[in-house]
């Protein structure tokens, strides 16, 4: 398996979704080469710490300006 | 919130009931349904066009457009899914009103090759939380994903921000699930490569 095979499979991988065939030869490219050892676990680290911050605030004065605007809008429509 | 569920479950969702009171006129579930979404709406709207009044606007329009439309709302997909999908084509639509903005496509941006091959290898350690404050992360992370393109952006938003599946990822997007994968990709690629310019390891010990 090359470097390019690997990243094709990555979404998969992070999915569990590889074919059974296929994942032992993605293990074995994880474990012999360095450079996709890293991509793998830096690309795992990027997306928990997208997930795991909230990078915009939604302070309650903004929720409770917005919520009064979008009912004022609906209930308004009708 | 799980991302995968079995089609064979019965399970009802109980916004389906929110919906069908909301479609009779009751304003009470309405409003329920609001609250329930206008966080995850505003947030989606301000990821894709990296603008909070743009966000707010959208997030109004999102909802009286959902509200307006609520007879059409069938029930195939989930409710969150159909209002999300009204609010990304808001926010897509905005971005392409802006006289600044670039070309902005769904289809586009695919050909950007651009930073998708890895080409940093540096380790993460010790991990980013560790080497910035709360507040600094919050800036490089705003900044790194400002710097996508609004298609993977979109993309990278409902699937890893969101926590959608790939398959609700398509649906929300008009996309197919291989368009949706490959875009994810580029997108998880991408942020990866940026990021590594903040958070690799530096040689000659910790930062100052
Ligand atoms: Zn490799």
């Amino acid at each position: 398996m090359t470097c390019t095979d690997f990243l094709k499979q990555l979404t998969d991988y992070f999915d569990g979704q590889v074919e059974p065939e296929l994942l032992a030869e993605v293990q074995t490219h994880v474990r012999e080469c360095h450079h996709c050892e890293v991509v793998l676990d830096t690309t795992r680290q990027t997306i928990s710490i997208y997930r795991e911050h909230e990078i915009y605030e939604f302070p309650a004065e903004l929720r409770e300006r917005l919520h009064a605007a979008i009912m004022k809008k609906c209930t308004g429509a009708r | 919130m799980p991302a995968i569920q079995s089609p064979a479950t019965e399970e009802i969702h109980p916004d389906v009931a929110l919906v069908a009171r909301a479609k009779k006129g009751d304003t009470a579930a309405f409003e329920q349904l609001v609250r329930q979404y206008e966080r995850q709406i505003f947030r989606v709207a301000q990821h894709i066009t990296q603008n909070r009044e743009d966000a707010e606007d959208i997030t109004q329009d999102a909802f009286l457009k959902a509200y307006e439309k609520l007879d059409q709302f069938q029930g195939n997909s989930k409710f969150s899914t159909w209002l999300v999908r009204i609010a990304v084509n808001e926010s897509l639509m905005r971005l392409r009103k802006r006289k600044t903005s670039k070309i902005v496509s769904m289809d586009q941006d695919v050909q950007t090759e651009d930073g998708s091959i890895p080409r940093d290898f540096a380790e993460w350690r010790p991990n980013p939380e560790q080497l910035y404050g709360q507040h600094e992360l919050g800036d490089i992370l705003r900044k790194t994903i400002q710097g996508l393109p609004p298609g993977f952006r979109t993309v990278f938003t409902l699937r890893d921000v969101e926590n959608f599946s790939t398959e609700e990822t398509a649906e929300a997007l008009g996309l197919s699930v291989p368009a949706v994968k490959s875009r994810l990709l580029r997108a998880r690629l991408q942020l990866r490569e940026r990021l590594s310019r903040y958070f690799r390891q530096k040689s000659g010990g910790p930062i100052p």
